[in-house]
């Protein structure tokens, strides 16, 4: 069987930067598996221009912004492989992969990097029962189409949605000689970026309809037109503001999910608000060298932040396969390393906690990785029962086994979102384990003006930044320090909030 | 006098911006909360101008397609002219990043170049 020590799922912007970053921290023997035909992910279809102002001080293009990662890559000479499409991924981390050359194969990793980025949400945005007729597609589709495969999917268009990829749509797909008559957004303000809303929309006159939603779409075959109706507050259709558009094509925009269904079935423990994993300081879940970055993990607007973000998650699987290394030299069965055994004691090693549930688990599955895991159930039960319902299997599967001791990692702080914010990344932080510095992302789950963000280590209030105006649609940032952390020996709980 | 309404872009605030012009002239600019606000109004209302991104065939290329920009802003009223003059183009794979596909696009005095790579291939 083929080993590597890193295995990155996934080449977009996230796999890219998260690969270049191990192999910069000395990793030689790191592997990409994409199943596009090309690297750089959903950037390759991201034609327009406002990618990278963070990074290099200029606005450039989707595909421009992959290129500068994606020569790094062959400079560095990493190894990557397209058109294959990872199957599986197992807790010992065994990578099933398939490609039409290769057939089905098998790769053992000594840590995992999951970077396979999200996709577009489609169900429950048309409430509408009955059948579809041909010319409904999903804004990315339509993206896809138009910039990559060179065909305009119709003339005459709605689109249903303001999220920016829908915004960036209309305005494309009306450079391309088609008429956008119409986005209708069911909210009473619009998910999208302002700029975009001024330069795609305003510039050419596309209405943007507020508070209204799609109630009746006419066609049997093909599409001919859509009813589109203003929604009281709570989302129904106001009765006598219908309204009729004869259109070929409707185009949904409605938001993106993180792409999880490996990461689930694995075992990894997700979060529910961001449909991501949930990680520590290291973006490591709570499988042991198994991490996490970019729109996988929670959804990014700015594809900077996934970079350094992944970058981040590129070192410190590194330092883990350095640790695993160091392990093996001075572990007692040099053999158990390749079943992923040493992976384990690493955690007991360095957090002085005793090789519990942890080992036992691994030692159950050290025989034969394909056999079911035993242990703890209990664990995996919670949120990931969700994903697997969704694949058509039961809750509480052997696959989804999860070892208790995969937590006991030493003392651990508690990151918690309060009032106004929704969620945080990273939830847990190991300070022994933790960088210099330490980006907290989150989002808030409303428009606050003239607010503070405040930083709370347990009751005590560390920190108050005055903000102008936090929105949901923007990925906000709180910087926590080691230093500052190791002032607070008994910390538990770390907040963060929005206050007036 | 006559007065412009628009949205300033710079930040998720987005103030909107009252313009007060005396034909071409700005008289005066309100409803910003900062400085930024004020150029892009004096900026936008006197001398639009976008950067342009769309697509252009490729003939023998391992794409159908390759996308493109104007290596600069070009002026607002140009770029239907742009686009259109885009359309009747089309370019001999292999196209690097920075290749111009077509110089002083519609008149403006500004290149349109390729953004991405496409190399030989089988006609796709
Ligand atoms: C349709 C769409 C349009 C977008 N448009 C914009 C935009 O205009 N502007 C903007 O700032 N952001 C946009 N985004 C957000 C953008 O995706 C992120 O900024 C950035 O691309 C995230 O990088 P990533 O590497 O995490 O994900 P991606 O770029 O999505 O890359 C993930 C990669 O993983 C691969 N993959 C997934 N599963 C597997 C598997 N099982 N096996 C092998 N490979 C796998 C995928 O093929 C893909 O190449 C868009 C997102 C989507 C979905
Ligand atoms: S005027 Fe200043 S504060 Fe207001 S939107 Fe523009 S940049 Fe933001």
């Amino acid at each position: 069987m083929e080993k590597y020590d890193i295995v990155v799922i996934g080449g977009g912007p996230a796999g890219l930067a998260a690969a270049i970053s191990a192999k910069r921290s000395g990793i030689d023997s790191v592997l990409i598996l994409e199943r596009d035909r090309e690297l750089g992910g959903i950037l390759n279809q991201c034609i327009h221009n406002g990618f990278g102002l963070h990074t290099f001080q200029e606005e450039l293009t989707g595909p421009e912004y992959a290129h500068r990662f994606i020569r790094q890559v062959m400079e560095l000479g990493i190894e990557y492989r397209l058109d294959t499409m990872v199957m599986d991924i197992s807790r010992e981390k065994l990578v099933m992969a398939m490609n039409r050359k290769d057939g089905l194969f098998d790769i053992q990793a000594k840590a995992v990097i999951l970077a396979m980025g999200c996709r577009e949400r489609a169900r429950g945005a048309l409430n509408i029962p009955g059948f579809r007729p041909a010319g409904i597609y999903s804004a990315g589709t339509a993206q896809k189409l138009v910039n990559v495969e060179g065909c305009m999917p119709g003339r005459e268009v709605v689109i249903l949605g303001s999220g920016d990829i829908g915004l960036i749509m209309a305005r494309r797909m009306t450079l391309e000689g088609a008429r956008v008559q119409a986005v209708a957004e069911l909210m009473p303000y619009s998910g999208g970026l302002k700029r975009n809303i001024v330069q795609c929309l305003e510039d050419y006159g596309i209405p943007l309809k507020l508070s209204h939603t799609v109630i009746d779409i006419r066609g049997r075959e093909r599409l001919e037109g859509v009813t589109l109706a203003e929604v009281d507050g709570r989302g129904r259709p106001v009765p006598g503001t219908e309204e009729f558009y004869s259109c070929d094509t409707l185009l949904l925009s409605v938001g993106l999910i993180p792409e999880n269904e490996l990461s689930g079935k694995m075992g990894v423990e997700m979060n529910p608000v961001t449909s991501g994993p949930r990680v520590n300081e290291s973006l490591e879940t709570n499988i042991g060298g198994v991490f996490a970055c970019g729109n996988v993990l929670h959804v990014h607007d700015l594809v900077d932040f996934v970079s350094e973000e992944a970058g981040a998650a590129g070192r410190n699987a590194a330092a883990y396969v350095k640790e695993y290394a160091e392990n093996s030299v001075t572990g007692s069965a040099k053999d158990s390393v390749k079943d992923g055994t040493k992976a384990s004691t690493r955690d007991n090693w360095k957090d002085g906690t005793k090789a519990g549930t942890r080992d036992n688990w691994k030692d159950s599955v050290a025989g034969s990785a394909e056999d079911s895991v035993t242990g703890s159930v209990e664990d995996s039960v919670g949120d990931s029962t969700k994903d697997n319902r969704r694949d058509g299997t039961k809750a509480g599967t052997s696959e989804n086994a999860t070892g208790r001791a995969d937590h006991q990692r030493g003392r651990e702080i508690r990151l918690q979102p309060a009032e106004g914010v929704r969620y945080t990344v990273p939830e847990r932080i190991n300070v022994s384990r933790m960088d210099e510095k330490l980006s907290v992302r989150f989002r808030v789950g409303n428009v606050y003006k003239n607010c503070y963000v405040s930083t709370y280590f347990d009751r005590e209030r560390v920190s108050r930044r005055k903000r102008q105006v936090v929105a949901p649609g923007e990925m906000e940032e709180v910087i926590l320090t080691r230093e500052q952390l190791l002032q607070y020996p008994d910390l538990e709980t770390i907040s963060i909030k929005v206050e007036a | 006098m006559n007065t412009k309404n628009l949205t300033c872009i710079n930040c998720p605030m987005g103030c909107s911006l009252t313009v007060e012009m005396e034909g071409d002239q700005v008289i005066r600019v309100s409803g910003n909360t900062c400085k930024r606000g004020e150029i892009y109004a004096r900026k936008e209302v006197t001398d639009p101008t976008r950067i342009v991104t769309s697509t252009v065939k490729v003939l023998h290329g391992n794409a159908a397609v390759i996308p493109v920009k104007t290596k600069e802003d070009i002026p607002k009223g140009k770029i239907f002219d742009c686009v259109k003059a885009l359309k009747k183009i089309q370019v001999e794979a292999p196209v690097h990043i920075g290749d111009v596909i077509a110089a002083d696009i519609a008149g403006t005095g500004v290149d349109v170049i390729a953004t991405k790579n496409v190399e030989q291939g089988a006609d796709i």
